[in-house]
């Protein structure tokens, strides 16, 4: 018992996932996290977690892009060298629409998406941490932190009434590719 | 939305009986997990075989320069940007796919959404080739870019479309990348998940450590919806850039208001074209038919009608617009392209575009593999004929007679053009065996709300009246991948 580190209940179905949380959570086992195969609506509410940030994130970028191409221009243009081009204004505004909002955009993406591996921890070449390889496949995996919650047997039962198909324990965190 | 309930009146989305989760991981990677069989094979000659006689063209243009083409004094613009244009439109259906179909909330992207965004990428890569090579001195292409250099700093002029139009592709590439690739994430996870040896290696470096875990999907989704939301305005305004190209100018017949909503109709129409012509061969060789259904073959060929229709409007409008405006310039421009020297060009485009696509008014047609397929071929052609008829009927005969002449394309230009095809269709077959064609997660999304199976258990179960029953078996009837004998003893 002493070196089983997490305690994975195996669903073959969403929404026995979703009734078996509900379960884990009316007698207070706190649950180390969620593995699916796919996005679960309502699963964040459930386990209490936050709306991502990223959207503010995403917005930030932007503006920076809208900022970094405008000045930009500014600079080449009207102040680094200005062109006498048909008498024209140098600083003509509706010509560089195009460019600062194509600039917005591509900001806005890179940066959101670096936000978001950085967030997560994502970059090529990262050990995988998976706890169960069918995690990715078909199964969706409850994980709960066995030295935290006390009563493993109760566990076992809460997640079988529940309709969990397998129970497992992990003496190591992570299923490691080695 | 695993708890979520769809009308019974709505089409299935997936089709076939006691389909799983692990069912349809191992059906989408069929092609990825096992060796490929002789039609991949077949198909992969041809296309690289096409590509390496790009590869000979190309290289024979930059040794020799750009006198190979066709091109001369008068007519600077040819098969150069017609094909650059056409594959820029080309790429857009993906983007179209994808973005504005999530937020429209549009379920039966989700079985498409991945090989188009696939072929976004590799149009675009073919559009990219166009331009280096028609810039005629390839190894200055840098120039492009306000970069800081030696001439005194003298900075690119932003007032010019032509720069718009570098800021524009080279944004929207590496977005429509990155947008791809991080959809693709928790797929290549699965196929890590289930490789061994040298490909689970690969495949994990690949999927930069995707877990699956709650906060990996949430952040997952936001990215999405974002990327979405952001890729949407930039998909309309990367052709309506590549109009500005011509429609800044003053040049009978380019210089119109019009350019813009009509090259991004135009786009979407021949992207959407493109999908299905690849997407018809896919779903028959990889046995999708239960993921790729008559219902998404049906909504893309709407899709193509619109936009088609939307095409056949502009044409009119140009032809009004240019007996209209009084200029008779322009009214020589557009009277030359109807009944000049490139008459056939023109009605070829106006067969291919605007009458072909009004066959898909008819059920039959539209929900016919075939005509569907055949169709998808002819509006393709017909976009090419709609970029060649723009650019080189209004170039080939300006303001001054003095200076009319004929553009005749050289082998080259036509080996540019089937080779980049071939470039194409290498990139494509190659992506099919080594990333999954059908998004795995985003599929398995809506198998518990909109597949066949749930809607027949909702039907097993009572849950819905006759009248609603009887009117869904009805929309079936046109599904090629639904047996109905499951129906009779409900």
């Amino acid at each position: 018992m002493s070196n089983i580190k997490y305690i994975l209940g195996h669903f073959e179905d969403p929404d026995e996932m979703m009734h078996g949380i509900g379960k884990l959570q009316e007698n207070n086992i706190s649950i180390y996290d969620v593995y699916t195969p796919m996005p679960i609506h309502g699963i964040e509410e459930k386990l209490g977690y936050k709306r991502s940030r990223l959207p503010i994130a995403a917005f930030c970028f932007g503006i920076t892009g809208t900022i970094t191409a405008i000045s930009m221009i500014y600079y080449m243009l009207v102040y680094d060298w200005p062109m006498n081009i048909g008498g024209k204004p140098s600083f003509a505004m509706p010509d560089f629409v195009p460019i600062t909002f194509e600039l917005t955009v591509l900001f806005a993406a890179y940066g959101m998406m670096f936000t978001f591996f950085y967030a997560n921890h994502f970059f090529p070449g990262r050990a995988p941490r998976v706890m169960d390889l069918r995690a990715t496949n078909d199964r969706f995996v409850i994980a709960i932190d066995a030295r935290q919650n006390p009563y493993p047997d109760k566990i076992e039962n809460l997640l079988k009434d529940a309709g969990a198909v397998e129970i497992k324990h992990n003496e190591r965190k992570y299923v490691s590719y080695e | 939305m695993s708890a979520h309930n769809e009308s019974i009146l709505r089409e299935p989305l997936i089709t076939g009986e006691n389909i799983t989760y692990s069912q349809i991981t191992d059906e989408v990677l069929v092609p990825v997990e096992n060796k490929p069989n002789k039609a991949w094979w077949i198909g992969f000659g041809i296309a690289v075989f096409f590509a390496l006689t790009w590869v000979a063209a190309i290289s024979y243009t930059f040794w020799e320069g750009l006198g190979v083409w066709g091109l001369n004094k008068t007519v600077g613009w040819a098969w150069d940007i017609t094909g650059f244009v056409w594959w820029v439109g080309i790429g857009h259906a993906g983007t179209l796919i994808s973005a504005v179909l999530l937020l429209f909330r549009q379920n039966w992207r989700n079985s498409i959404n991945r090989s188009a965004e696939a072929m976004t990428i590799f149009a675009v890569i073919c559009a990219a080739t166009y331009i280096f090579a028609h810039m005629g001195r390839p190894w200055l292409a840098y120039w492009v870019f306000p970069l800081p250099n030696q001439f005194g700093s003298l900075w690119v002029n932003f007032n010019s479309p032509l720069v718009w139009d570098v800021f524009a592709i080279s944004t929207y590439f590496s977005v429509s990348l990155v947008f791809w690739y991080t959809g693709l994430l928790p797929d290549i996870a699965t196929i890590r998940d289930r490789a061994t040896g040298v490909r689970r290696r690969i495949y994990s470096i690949l999927s930069f450590g995707w877990a699956g875990s709650v906060k990996n999907w949430q952040r997952f989704e936001s990215v999405s919806l974002i990327l979405a939301g952001i890729s949407t305005p930039l998909v309309l305004s990367v052709h309506t850039i590549v109009s500005f190209d011509f429609a800044t100018s003053l040049e009978p017949g380019w210089h119109t208001t019009i350019f813009p909503p009509y090259f991004v109709a135009g786009a979407i129409f021949s992207g959407f074209a493109m999908v299905q012509t690849l997407l018809l061969v896919a779903r028959k060789v990889m046995k999708w038919e239960n993921y790729i259904t008559m219902f998404h073959i049906e909504s893309m060929n709407k899709v193509i009608i619109v936009t088609g229709s939307i095409v056949g409007i502009a044409y009119l409008t140009e032809l009004f617009i240019a007996w209209y405006s009084g200029v008779e310039y322009e009214q020589y421009a557009f009277l030359n392209r109807i009944s000049g020297p490139y008459w056939w060009a023109y009605w070829s485009m106006m067969t291919c575009n605007v009458i072909s696509p009004q066959l898909f008014w008819f059920k039959k047609i539209r929900t016919s593999i075939w005509a569907s397929w055949v169709l998808s071929i002819v509006v393709n052609i017909g976009m090419w004929f709609e970029r060649f008829v723009i650019i080189v009927t209004s170039l080939h005969r300006d303001f001054i007679p003095s200076s009319w002449v004929m553009f005749y394309p050289t082998t080259i230009d036509v080996l540019l053009f089937v080779g980049s095809i071939g470039v194409f269709f290498t990139l494509f077959l190659l992506f099919l065996r080594v990333l999954p064609g059908i998004a795995i997660a985003e599929v398995k999304l809506i198998l518990k709300s909109s597949s066949d199976q749930a809607k027949q258990k909702l039907i097993r179960e009572g849950a819905v009246d006759k009248e609603q029953s009887e009117l869904y078996q009805k929309s079936l009837e046109k599904y090629d991948s639904v047996s109905k004998s499951e129906y009779a003893n409900i």
